[in-house]
């Protein structure tokens, strides 16, 4: 029987494997930010372990930072604390940091892949459960906790279980004004936001293929928001394109090597997969979830569920209770749902093209009066790129903020959150409650949806702007 | 790392699903550099009235005074799931839930809590509906749960079987740490480290 994708991969990076133990896989590269890697340090320190790899870790500051100000004090104490710390800790352990006012600081999942440290083939961990989105690239690409982080940065490998494998198949051609970002959703629809727990899913079909490499990272990215820690797409000629020439990124000889070595990275003909997910992209709307898991999720003209709908009481009570936290009333859609903010940015769809998106639909446009619409470039060298385009002005002429690349109102760590029953159009990857401000209620849309938000007031079609 | 072999507690019913750890540990938490002081905040805007944390919520269960001693946690499918914050178990066991029982936790979540000597335990979700009900009927109702054997006692005495892969129960039991487990093959790594190609190294 022939191997998947996935398999290839994982088979290539066994450091030890015998029966009745986890397998230990060695990790070509972690990413690290403030939030999630002091208390490794801190751990090693502890111990007096040291690191085993350094110049395997690379890190930046994202999740914290402000996005009006390069000051590292301007949120707060704690987080100025973090944020030293993160200096501290790679100043005392040798790792690369990519700090605030660095052009290439920014997100991690944006970052990574910019600078040609995210390759086909290779591990790739962060403490950070979107690491989903370098699968993009065909690498084997995961969140972890903290404790991994500090085993990785001991033994730069990590024990890790060989997950079941589901092949996600989307053939059919997108509508020219939807994104990556309706396909994932659609698809978390489809397998709600838990189908996905227990596998590495590998996307596929000639929709995935026609995608952009920011596109793929827009679908690999979530991934996990159908439940699935790892989510890969087989890398091809876009892929190879996008990564020749990054500062990071093999040269000459080496170069060859990876790019013969890369070509055999697809899963072969007579590859099984325990699980077959199939759509086809012309089935596909512009899509808006309604509920607070990211498997809540209709097209924009579809009728919102209610409880009546489910024969299970369980996701009955999950809908009731979704229903409830969104005020959503009685025989609303979305489309009757007025918008308070837009936020555009984050390791979902914080690159240039998506910026490209946005900028698309606001053109000679106005933003609605009452809504605040924020626009955060995913890092440095993605708002440089977006400034020398001139989407900056288009943005600032139509009533969008311009700021500063970071995580932002994604998890609302710094000072851009959602205010108690403000309602969001928000182009990153959870609708959790609370997740962009206690109360707060979030829609997760595509970059251009949110766009079409900001200018309508309330949910609209962009087919129809 | 304390061990965990057998546990008699009050459990505690969550009856909710797709809990995730956004809600375990919201990211206004997050910004320590320790791994304690998160337990005061667990579940902090179903635990609080105010975003101070000043106000209790008396209609959260598990605000309830019989749970305060409750080291066991009963919940619905897909525990955990969002974010890979390790906060969450940090915060879960600060505030005295060393086990949970679920029908399914999410990937990331599952490995962490063995990472930090909590127990998560999978049941079908018929065998969590039961207990679920159980618990709500007679609140304060005791469970055990035994590693060594691998069973779960319900409050109505049906014993239950559960899975859990040898190496954890292992790690669990001795209360291990898993890099000094690992540096034991340092050989086998340097050994992995030789062959590696150039463009990869």
């Amino acid at each position: 029987m022939g191997q998947t994708l996935y398999e290839k991969v994982f088979n290539a990076h066994v450091v030890r494997e015998v029966a009745g133990e986890t397998p230990l896989i060695y990790i070509d590269r972690q990413l690290a930010h403030e939030v999630t890697s002091p208390q490794a340090f801190s751990g090693l320190r502890a111990t007096g372990r040291k690191m085993r790899q350094p110049s395997k870790t690379i890190a930046t500051m994202d999740h914290n930072v402000s996005t009006r100000s390069l000051a590292i004090d301007a949120c707060g104490d704690q987080s100025e604390t973090q944020l030293r710390t993160l200096r501290a800790n790679c100043e005392e352990f040798g790792v690369e940091l990519f700090g605030l006012g660095h052009i290439n600081q920014g997100i991690v999942h944006v970052m990574g892949p910019e600078q040609g440290l995210t390759l086909p083939g290779t591990t790739i961990v962060c403490g950070d459960s979107h690491t989903a989105t370098h699968g993009a690239f065909g690498a084997i690409s995961f969140g972890i906790g903290t404790s991994e982080v500090e085993h990785v940065m001991a033994t730069q490998t990590l024990k890790q279980p060989r997950f079941k494998t589901m092949k996600v198949q989307v053939n059919g051609k997108l509508h020219e004004s939807l994104s990556a970002k309706d396909v994932i959703l659609a698809i978390a629809g489809v397998t709600t936001s838990s189908g996905g727990t227990g596998y590495a899913i590998e996307f596929c079909g000639t929709a995935i293929e026609a995608l952009s490499m920011e596109g793929r990272m827009t679908l690999c990215n979530m991934s996990i928001e159908i439940g699935a820690k790892v989510g890969m797409i087989a890398p091809d000629q876009t892929t190879i394109d996008y990564v020749e020439g990054r500062p990071f990124a093999p040269k000459g000889d080496a170069w060859d090597e990876a790019v013969e070595y890369w070509s055999t990275l697809k899963s072969d003909d007579d590859a099984e997969f325990d699980a077959v997910v199939e759509l086809n992209a012309d089935d596909i709307s512009p899509m808006v979830t309604w509920g607070t898991n990211p498997g809540q999720v209709i097209g924009v003209n579809d009728p919102i569920p209610s409880p009546a709908d489910f024969t299970d009481a369980v996701a009955a009570d999950s809908c009731a209770k979704a229903r409830s936290y969104m005020g959503i009333k009685d025989g609303q859609k979305l489309t009757d749902l007025a918008i308070d903010v837009v936020f555009i940015g984050s390791c979902t769809n914080g690159r240039i093209e998506d910026i490209r998106a946005v900028a698309e639909v606001a053109q000679g446009k106005k933003v609605a009066e009452n809504v605040e619409a924020i626009v955060v470039p995913g890092s440095g060298l993605v708002k440089k790129q977006a400034e020398d385009e001139g989407l900056d002005k288009i943005l600032i002429d139509a009533g969008f903020e311009w700021r500063l690349p970071g995580c932002s109102m994604c998890l609302a760590m710094n000072d851009d959150k959602l205010g108690a029953g403000q309602r969001c159009a928000s182009t990153s990857n959870r609708n959790f409650e609370g997740r962009q401000g206690r109360g707060g209620r979030t829609h997760l849309v595509s970059p251009s949806m949110a766009a079409a938000a900001a200018i309508a007031g309330r949910f609209a079609d962009v087919r129809e702007i | 790392m304390a061990g965990i072999q057998k546990m008699i507690s009050v459990a505690a019913p969550l009856d909710r699903s797709n809990v995730d750890t956004d809600q375990i540990i919201p990211k206004q938490f997050l910004t320590k550099v320790e791994r304690v002081g998160f337990g005061e905040h667990c579940f902090h805007d179903w635990r609080y009235l105010d975003e101070a944390g000043t106000q209790v919520n008396p209609d959260f269960i598990l605000n309830q005074p019989v749970y305060q001693d409750a080291h066991i946690l009963v919940t619905r499918e897909n525990f955990g799931c969002g974010s890979s914050r390790e906060h969450a178990p940090w915060a879960l066991k600060e505030m005295g839930y060393t086990i949970i029982l679920a029908p399914s936790f999410a990937d990331i979540f599952y490995g962490n809590a063995l990472n930090n000597g909590m127990l998560p335990v999978k049941l079908s979700e018929q065998v969590i509906d039961v207990i679920m009900k159980q618990l709500l009927a007679e609140p304060g109702a005791q469970m055990t749960v035994d590693l060594e054997s691998k069973t779960v006692i319900a409050p109505d005495g049906t014993c239950y079987d559960f899975d859990l892969n040898d190496f954890h129960r292992e790690c669990l039991l001795k209360g291990l740490d898993s890099i000094g487990w690992t540096l034991q093959f340092e050989d086998a790594i340097s050994e992995y480290e030789a062959k590696i190609p150039a463009w990869r190294s």
